[in-house]
């Protein structure tokens, strides 16, 4: 059988912001059978997005294809005019965006939108797209088929908008459909719904289908086979079993291995047990918006929340989008003051507002969060962002400061150079660890972790947790790890507290992990996780535990 | 429409009114800083004390200033706009004519001005980088940086004095027909056309562009839609909140803002009266004419901020 997509010795260039050209894309080939699925893996920067959108016919400004052919079903993408391609676009190869919420214009109502190809290519008279669309609407397990066209983008759920997203590319019946990362902006339990939703419709359509990822157990449940990119290369082309299970190039071992659980062992001695709790929250109230007329806010982000870090452990918190999680490392550290409950620090309550607390309390507990990019200021060098809160709490100026910094920079493993660097000129990990020294400068007992890993590629997500394991031991250090990963949690934490709406489900062991659930929710966010095995979606029962 | 849009409607109407009561004070109290005393000037330097005083006394100048802007804003609320030192006419009347002139120039104005600026700001925009975008953009530029009593004594110069197509003056007594009226209008219409579209070419420009860059866009162009679909249906409709607001804010010059091309073109327009008006000392005339000027920027800039909330689909149900 002839392939319907073959992409032969693709070179794609691009202008930086200096105006320098580089190559990223260098000389990809791989090709893609009628009706079957292929993923394109890598981390971010590889390029897989690149590719895919060529397959469009389509480059983002500043990229240029400068080599190869891109044919699909025989013909070449490349040299075609715009005008042929356009006329592709949404009826042979159809497109769903990473972001769906994105992707979808505000103004308009869905269903126009998602019958907008079948108008744009006059395929069929609008009421038997809209027929279609209710059809596609229905196969995809969107709740109230028939009128959810009707609403706006901002009235649906990222879940729902996802699969309107899918509908939108099956109603002009491409015979190539391109995910482009179409479920890591969801929840782990939404996940599974879109994805479900996604392999009914392709496998019913016989539909070819390429899927971006850079999730390798997601990939695996989809795709037949992977193409593992690095760099804008192929490093490893094979069936989706190969890959997984017997991987060839260092690079996919490399991969596969980030994605194993590491489970975490305690450093703290048995004698610190007997202490005080190095931080306690009890029975914790905060939310956003006036407060009403009971002193309550108008959104409650936490309700009665309690837990404990004992000294040289660490807590993990886990929970979806919307858990409050964030919200209690506001509430910890004082920038969201809570509405009621207490926050202890060694047995001493802290005042409610970070600006009301001493210097000292201030010094002990540092933060750390999510997006090393907007907590860097992009104006200061890395030694003045390191040096500030030494200055802040140790006085510390002029050489002494200096020398420290270095220090700092060595503690999390940056080269003493890089002191003077702009975050501007360091990659994701390299922020993340200045991130890490800035709030190790202030020498302190506790680290409230913010989701620091989440925006990281899997290896250099894995490397900052071993950092962090590592600096725990030689400082002392404590930590309040807040993710929405289960397996990052697990490799770092030793007690896992899980939130739903704003409150505790339940707290447990990390080693006692996934099985020590008890409470029906645990068990679905527990067991929604993908797992790196081929048939886990399609073993999993229909109906999960809490549902 | 629902109540949420209703309820923000009224409050930006409450905003205004706010505004234009503090905006009251304001032209009030800059009034009374103005220098010369009216009472010295109307009757001259050889007026006796006991004249001044009792003039004074008759203009109600002796009582304190904020019981005669009470009197003022109560005044006005009445209709009232009082009557004017300098020659005891009812300003109201007054102001009347020289308001009907000058929005009659500000309507042509706008009507040429506004979908001239929107063609090209949006044009410009969906052929960005182009020659035409920069030829545009350059053309824009340059008529910015020029004042425009260059463009309006360039005007004259070139349509009046050499080529003595269009009269030199823009007054005309009684009803003009159709053909004279376009002769009048010509030369400040093509002036004040320079000054005001290009700042809402640049805004309408940027405003779409900005919108071009939103994922939904790519996400049109890989549904297969052509460049100017996905200008009209997808990036304009959600750019009209800072257009509209570019729109208002230029027209509201051509209320307040146009007495230099008045006073070159002698157009009998309320700038001009308030210019004159200072000359005077025509306090309550002075007054008058800079709220008309403020009540009319208030009206334009509220207009388009309804719009604006109106226009915004997260409040649609």
């Amino acid at each position: 059988m002839a392939n319907l997509v073959e992409i032969r010795d693709l070179k794609v260039r691009a202008q930086s912001d200096s105006g320098r050209l580089i190559e990223i894309i260098r000389g990809v080939s791989f090709e893609a059978a009628e009706g079957e699925v292929v993923a394109l893996i890598g981390e971010s920067g590889s390029g897989k997005s690149t590719i895919a959108l060529t397959l469009m016919g389509h480059t983002r400004a500043g990229c240029e294809i400068i080599g190869g052919q891109v044919r699909l079903a025989g013909r070449d993408l490349v040299a075609m005019s715009e005008a042929e391609r356009r006329r592709l676009r949404g009826t042979d190869v159809a497109y769903v965006p990473q972001s769906a919420a994105a992707a979808f214009n505000p103004a308009q109502r869905l269903i126009d939108q998602v019958v907008e190809v079948s108008r744009i290519h006059g395929l069929m008279p609008r009421q038997a797209a809209r027929a279609r669309a209710v059809e596609l609407f229905r196969a995809l397990a969107l709740p109230e088929p028939e009128t959810i066209g009707e609403r706006y983008p901002h009235q649906v759920s990222g879940g729902q908008l996802q699969r309107l997203a899918a509908a939108m590319a099956l109603i002009g019946a491409p015979r190539l459909m391109i995910f482009d990362e179409p479920t890591t902006a969801l929840d782990v339990t939404t996940q599974i719904e879109v994805l479900r939703a996604f392999k009914q419709v392709m496998k019913q359509g016989g539909m070819a289908g390429l899927y971006v990822s850079h999730d390798l157990a997601v990939v695996a449940q989809v795709a037949d086979r992977i193409v593992v990119l690095k760099d804008g290369a192929v490093q490893e082309t094979g069936t989706t079993d190969d890959i997984i299970n017997r991987p060839q190039h260092p690079y996919t071992k490399e991969l596969i291995a980030a994605f194993r659980p590491v489970s975490h062992a305690t450093v703290a001695s048995p004698a610190a047990a007997a202490e005080a709790p190095i931080l306690e929250v009890r029975n914790l109230v905060a939310g956003y918006g006036r407060p009403g007329p009971d002193g309550m806010p108008r959104v409650r982000a936490l309700d009665d929340v309690s837990c404990r870090l004992e000294r040289g452990r660490n807590l993990g918190v886990i929970g979806e989008s919307g858990s409050g999680k964030s919200t209690l490392a506001r509430a910890i550290a004082g920038l969201l003051p809570p509405v009621s409950g207490e926050v202890l620090l060694g047995g001493q309550a802290l005042a409610p507002d970070v600006a009301r607390r001493a210097k000292e309390d201030l010094r002990r507990m540092q933060i750390c969060f999510q997006l090393a990019d907007t907590a860097l200021n992009p104006l200061r060098s890395v030694s003045d962002i390191i040096g500030r809160p030494l200055t802040f709490f140790h006085g510390q100026r002029g050489r002494a400061r200096e020398a420290r910094v270095e220090e700092l920079l060595e503690m999390v493993r940056l080269p003493r150079a890089m002191k003077h660097r702009l975050p501007l000129e360091l990659s994701g990990g390299q922020k993340q660890r200045v991130n890490l020294a800035r709030a190790l400068a202030a020498n302190p007992e506790i680290v409230l972790c913010d989701e620091i890993t989440s925006a990281l590629d899997t290896v250099v997500a894995a490397a900052i947790l071993e950092l962090l394991d590592e600096l725990q031991r030689e400082l002392d250090l404590s930590y309040v790890f807040i993710s929405h990963d289960l397996s990052t949690v697990q490799a770092i934490c030793d007690e896992v507290m899980v939130m739903y709406g704003g409150r505790t489900v339940e707290t447990l062991q990390a080693s006692a992990l996934p099985e020590g659930a008890t409470q029906d929710y645990s068990r679905l966010l527990f067991a929604s996780v993908p797992q790196l095995d081929t048939g886990w979606l399609d073993g999993l029962p229909e109906r999960l535990p809490g549902t | 429409m629902n109540p949420q849009i209703a309820m923000l409607v009224i409050g930006r109407l409450g905003v205004a009114l706010v505004t234009l009561l503090i905006v009251s004070a304001v032209v009030f109290a800059a009034t009374e800083m103005l220098p010369g005393d009216i009472v010295e000037i109307l009757l001259g330097q050889a007026a006796t004390p006991e004249a001044v005083a009792g003039l004074r006394e008759a203009m109600h100048l002796d009582e304190p200033s904020v019981l005669r802007y009470w009197r003022w804003i109560i005044g006005l609320l009445s209709g009232d706009l009082g009557t004017s030192y300098a020659n005891d006419l009812p300003i109201a009347e007054m102001i009347g004519d020289r308001l009907t002139n000058t929005l009659r120039l500000a309507a042509v104005t706008g009507g040429v001005a506004v979908p001239l600026a929107l063609t090209l700001g949006i044009t410009t925009a969906m052929f960005r980088g182009s020659t035409y975008d920069r030829v545009v953009t350059t053309c824009v530029v340059s008529v910015i940086s020029v004042p425009e009593f260059m463009i309006a004594t360039l005007a004259v110069l070139v349509f009046a004095v050499w080529l003595n197509w269009l009269p030199a003056l823009s007054f005309s007594s009684g009803t003009p027909g159709w053909g004279e009226m376009l002769r009048i209008f010509a030369m400040p219409v093509i002036t004040l056309c320079c000054v005001i579209t290009a700042q809402m070419i640049r805004m309408t420009r940027a405003a779409v562009i900005e919108t071009l860059r939103m994922p939904y866009i790519e996400m049109a162009l890989l549904k297969g839609a052509s460049r100017w679909r996905i200008v009209m249906r997808h990036a304009l409709p959600n750019a009209i909140g800072p257009i509209v607001n570019a729109v208002a804010l230029s027209l509201s010059y051509l209320l307040g803002g146009v007495i230099i091309v008045e006073t070159i073109f002698n157009y009998p327009g309320v700038a001009k009266l308030m210019v004159d008006a200072v000359a005077t000392r025509d306090l309550p005339l002075i007054q008058s004419c800079a709220m008309v000027f403020c009540i009319g920027y208030l009206v334009l800039i509220t207009l388009a901020d309804i719009l604006a909330i109106v226009s915004n689909p997260r409040l649609r149900k």
